[in-house]
């Protein structure tokens, strides 16, 4: 009974420890400290800002066209500027962030876990499902994304979910050949094939051996890719089969400045700048948890706490 | 007085590292003449590679400094020269070669154009270059030379790819030829005949060989005078047969006296009744190569039985097969009298508990990613009923405990220990299965001699307390020597001998067994004298 007793009692002990180790580690890594920061921020913009700022961001004020940043006589709202409507930027950036973040997230995620399952798949089994599923990335890689995103967006009315489905698909070959390429390399490490000796299942080996050894890199990848889709998605915008105004995301805000840049350059250059702190916030959070999650590695970032 | 062909003087090397210095090398102090051969002797970790790094200007700086010392090729300060004067010096006058040569050749690049160009860098016209390089590769006995000049690395074989690096290292005439554990990775017989061939051309051109190793049969075999270094500093130095047989620093006592091969041999065990194993003309194809041949073989209970065999031999494929990790082509193998082969994979299961394997590379056979508590009590979520979960974290301390390490290890992760504190981590967890037969794949092979002492003392006492059977697998004839029950030498996949230990050692039957064991360097330099007598009589025997 007593046994039985102790055993919860040690997970509840190892559980927070784990999470505060996590965190002193966060701390002793300043730079992705602040990452973590701004990355709750835009999350924080992209849950709440819709509901917040909707009416700001859409009202027209034909007097504040174009009004340059750094300007408070129309009001915080116009610190950062107005757009070709006198609409003010910094309000619209953060409207902006919900169907952005939504758009990337919903994408990288979909071909991460698509792909990845692909991967595993076709690199642990020998047999001609393996094949299969290489021909078929073969066929998504040969065909030029822009030109498949056209004509599905073409055919399909271009909403939020058929702009996700069309960005996840070109990206799955990407997960799915780095996948494939690592598990064929760790399956044959010794680890592996002492854990088939003690008669683990192949669940277990792809699950617990392979897949927490391909993670990192998948993870890499993942956040290299959320600034490739936030931009192909502004792309899909600018030829008219994105995501429409009145809707509005950073890339389609950075394509509507264009017009503007010799004149008026904030148009373009706040939500571009918000995608580039998004995607290096990601770089620098995604490379610390690499660290983080490696016990090999993981002393780099105990030790510079000692030091500091 | 005249100077010394190479001195190294008080040389003191430090690394800068996370957790501070490290001192790798401290007031260390040797020198070379030529035609001598001194041996650096030392464990993993001793120093002895940063020595010669340090000679050859190998160190990279930072992490490493050179504190203080002195480093003189005939008299001249190698330290406080430019980088020009080095390079003329690197290669032409001191060259080195690795331990893998492999690594050290270039893939792209055919072996001859990398000798060639090895020459013509130092200056040698080209054609004058080739024809040198064809003549060192007839030297070095590679056969054909002019054709195989135009063949790449992975075209050769361990021994050969090695002779090559002698044949790049010597083909500037240097002084001296420094070589870093240059037969370590390499079989047996094919090691026999490097270090004759390294002796051999040391007579003809009189240069100074400076090796570094971990094998005392090694010292034995070819060293004049010996340097033994234990944590950065030389402990005892002397000419090789006096530091044998009269050693005097307590380090140099223990390291002879856990060499192997000298131990009592074990009695055969007359086992009654049913063998544990029965293997039955198992064979293994890979396409029309054939890695096993008809192999069948017996384990006693409680015995322990060690495959002998240079690598391609198919002892590991024995070993694989036996296990269904690789499906056998055709044969049959009863474990207590049922056929492994012809199992579902639902009996298989079950099987597995029974017979487990211990890996030749610990730091690859465990998973970084998982915490030495992880390791060992997966054995019990793959097979949940051999222990309730509750008493697992008992276990796993009790576990460590009887390998020799702590129970507060079970946090930390396996690049946290050393070589041999990971294989009795390894230990613990194939212990954890409450196995019957251990198959060891060349388990202690990749530890140092000391280490390889302990672990083997391990395995024994697990084999008295637990009634445990071990199937053996290893290159290394003198620790089978001491552990083994019964031996079996293979071949080319097929099993050539089969014996008692003291068949095998001392009545063996078969010309390889007797190969293998006239090749195998045993420590003393007196017996080693003798063997290599014995050596040259068995060349004539063999093509």
């Amino acid at each position: 009974m007593t046994d039985t007793d102790q055993i919860p009692d040690k997970a509840l002990e190892k559980e927070p420890n784990a999470f505060a180790q996590m965190m002193r580690m966060l701390w002793h890594d300043k730079v992705a400290l602040v990452a973590v920061i701004f990355l709750i921020i835009v999350a924080f913009c992209a849950i709440f800002g819709p509901w917040l700022l909707d009416a700001a961001a859409t009202k027209q004020n034909l007097r504040g066209r174009n009004s340059p940043p750094f300007d408070m006589a129309k009001g915080w709202l116009f610190v950062l500027g107005g757009d070709a409507l006198g609409r003010p930027l910094f309000a619209r950036i953060i409207v902006a962030a919900s169907n952005t973040i939504m758009v990337a997230t919903g994408a990288v995620l979909c071909s991460m876990v698509i792909g990845s399952t692909l991967g595993l798949i076709a690199g642990y089994t020998k047999t001609r499902a393996s094949q299969i599923i290489l021909r078929l990335a073969d066929v998504i890689m040969s065909f030029p994304s822009l030109l498949l995103a056209v004509i599905v967006l073409y055919m399909l009315s271009p909403s939020v979910t058929n702009i996700i489905i069309v960005l996840a698909i070109t990206r799955i070959p990407i997960y799915l050949r780095t996948t494939r390429a690592e598990v064929l390399e760790i399956r044959e490490r010794m680890f592996v094939q002492a854990a088939r000796v003690m008669g683990a299942s192949d669940m277990r080996i792809i699950f617990r051996h392979i897949l927490p050894v391909v993670f990192p890199t998948l993870l890499t990848i993942a956040t290299l890719d959320f600034a490739f889709v936030m931009l192909a998605e502004s792309a899909l915008s600018f030829l008219g089969i994105g995501i429409q105004p009145p809707e509005i995301t950073w890339g389609l805000m950075v394509s509507q400045g264009r017009p503007y840049l010799t004149n008026a350059w904030w148009l373009s250059f706040w939500p571009g700048l918000a995608i580039i702190l998004t995607t290096l916030s990601l770089n620098l959070v995604s490379n610390w948890m690499r660290i983080a999650l490696d016990p090999v590695q993981r002393w780099r970032l105990e030790i510079k706490g000692k030091k500091q | 007085m005249s100077a010394h062909l190479l001195e190294v003087r008080d040389l003191s090397v430090e690394f800068h590292t996370v957790h501070g210095q490290v001192k790798a090398v401290q007031s260390v102090s040797f020198h070379l003449d030529p035609g001598e051969t001194l041996v650096i002797l030392g464990e993993s970790g001793s120093g002895k590679s940063v020595s010669a790094s340090a000679v050859m200007n190998l160190i990279d700086m930072p992490p490493g400094e050179i504190t203080s010392g002195e480093v003189l090729y005939r008299g001249k300060s190698l330290l406080d020269m430019t980088g020009e004067e080095r390079r003329a010096i690197n290669g032409a006058k001191i060259a080195m070669i690795f331990q893998d040569p492999l690594a050290h050749l270039n893939p792209v690049y055919s072996v001859g154009w990398q000798i060639i160009e090895m020459m013509t860098t130092h200056g040698m016209p080209s054609d004058q270059a080739k024809q040198r390089a064809i003549e060192l590769l007839l030297r070095v006995g590679i056969p054909d030379p002019e054709s195989r000049m135009r063949a790449y690395p992975h075209q050769f074989s361990g021994g050969q790819r090695q002779r090559l690096m002698i044949a790049m290292a010597l083909a500037l005439k240097p002084d001296i030829l420094i070589a870093d554990e240059p037969t370590t990775a390499l079989d047996v017989t094919v090691q026999a005949q490097i270090l004759a061939l390294l002796k051999e051309l040391q007579a003809e051109t009189g240069m100074g060989l400076l090796l570094i190793t971990h094998d005392l049969g090694v010292v034995a075999e070819v060293a004049d005078n010996v340097v033994v270094m234990n944590a950065g500093e030389i402990v005892e130095s002397g000419p090789a047969g006096e530091v044998y047989a009269n050693p005097q620093h307590p380090y140099t006592k223990r390291l002879i006296a856990s060499a192997p091969g000298r131990g009592e041999m074990a009695e055969p065990v007359k086992a009654p009744g049913e063998p544990l194993l029965r293997l039955e003309g198992l064979s293994k194809s890979f396409g029309k190569f054939e890695a096993l041949k008809d192999a069948s073989l017996t384990v006693m209970p409680g015995e322990i039985v060690a495959i002998v065999g240079e690598s391609g031999s198919g002892k590991s494929t024995l070993a694989k097969t036996l296990l269904r990790l690789e499906e056998p082509t055709s044969g049959e193998a009863f474990y207590k009298g049922r056929d492994l082969f012809k199992m579902s994979q639902k009996e298989l299961f079950g099987m597995r508990r029974d017979i487990q394997m211990v890996f030749q590379d610990p730091t690859q056979s465990l998973n970084p990613r998982m915490s030495v508590y992880d390791l060992i009590s997966e054995a019990w979520v793959i097979h949940p009923e051999i222990l309730p979960k509750p008493k697992w974290r008992e276990r796993v301390a009790e576990l460590l405990g009887l390998v020799g390490l702590s129970p507060d290890h079970a946090r930390r992760y396996p690049h946290q220990f050393s070589g041999g504190q990971r294989q009795r981590i390894a230990i613990a967890r194939v212990l954890a299965l409450e196995p019957k037969l251990v198959v060891c794949d060349e388990a202690v092979s990749a530890l140092d001699v000391s280490i390889q002492a302990q672990v083997i003392d391990l395995l024994d006492g697990l084999r008295r307390d637990f009634g445990l059977s071990y199937i053996f697998i290893a290159h290394d004839l003198p620790v089978v020597r001491d552990f083994a029950d019964r031996v079996v030498v293979m071949q080319g996949g097929r099993i050539v001998e089969e014996g008692t230990v003291r068949q095998i050692f001392e009545a063996p039957r078969n010309d390889y067994t007797r190969a293998l064991l006239a090749a195998s360097l045993d420590p003393d330099p007196e017996v080693q004298a003798k063997r290599r007598a014995a050596r040259l009589e068995l060349e004539v025997l063999r093509p």
